[in-house]
């Protein structure tokens, strides 16, 4: 949450936004959410579980991971 | 009878006494069908008593949709985090309780220059580079 938020302060082409899962079950359901945290970017992105900070915006980009 | 203890009160004062700018919570509301409105009014009001930097607006979803719809908020509640009055891009769906109190509070000291945690240079960089919309959902729980 705290990545993803500083993420959307950073840029102004990102918006963040925390959803408390058992208030919205709608929500929940439409994005398949199984466990926390899980990160949805776009509706195509999917980041289950935090990461550490690099690795969670080059994923929330789409940036292939470099090995 | 208050939500936070005194000690906490106290932290959280002591925290909020860095922030350079003041930070305004837009709290999208509904009087029906919202079940934790009540709770999450509470939880806002203990944190503009500790402070003058922070403010909180009633935005009604049903008299004002416009303006929640401005900010992409269609429920309640909602929460928008204004530092300035800029939009931060920063919103909540849901109480601010338990844990995502303190990433209300986190949210707060980040957008308002009172953060110590910024993000790293690499990360800047690489935010820097984004010209696409990208709207990030993030599905957490109180505990």
């Amino acid at each position: 949450v705290g990545l993803a938020n500083r993420m959307a302060f950073s840029s102004p082409h990102i918006t963040a936004v925390t959803i408390q899962a058992t208030e919205f079950f709608d929500l929940s359901r439409k994005y398949r959410v199984t466990g926390v945290p899980k990160t949805v970017v776009n509706e195509e992105i999917e980041i289950l579980g935090a990461l550490p900070e690099g690795q969670f915006v080059r994923a929330a980009l789409g940036i292939e991971e470099q090995d | 009878m208050s939500l936070l203890s005194p000690t906490d009160q106290q932290t959280l004062r002591d925290m909020f006494a860095d922030m350079s700018q003041t930070v305004t919570i837009l709290f999208v509301t509904q009087t029906i069908g919202c079940e934790t409105c009540d709770e999450t009014r509470r939880i806002l009001a203990e944190l503009t008593a500790l402070t003058d930097r922070i403010v909180v607006e009633e935005v009604n979803l049903v008299l004002e949709g416009p303006r929640a719809a401005e900010y992409g908020i269609d429920r309640a509640p909602g929460l928008v985090l204004l530092a300035g009055g800029q939009d931060t891009r920063v919103r909540f769906l849901g109480a601010p309780a338990g844990y995502d109190f303190m990433s209300l509070v986190d949210a707060i000291l980040a957008v308002s220059g009172a953060s110590d945690a910024a993000l790293s240079q690499e990360s800047l960089e690489l935010l820097a580079q984004v010209t696409e919309p990208r709207k990030m959902a993030v599905f957490v729980t109180p505990t």
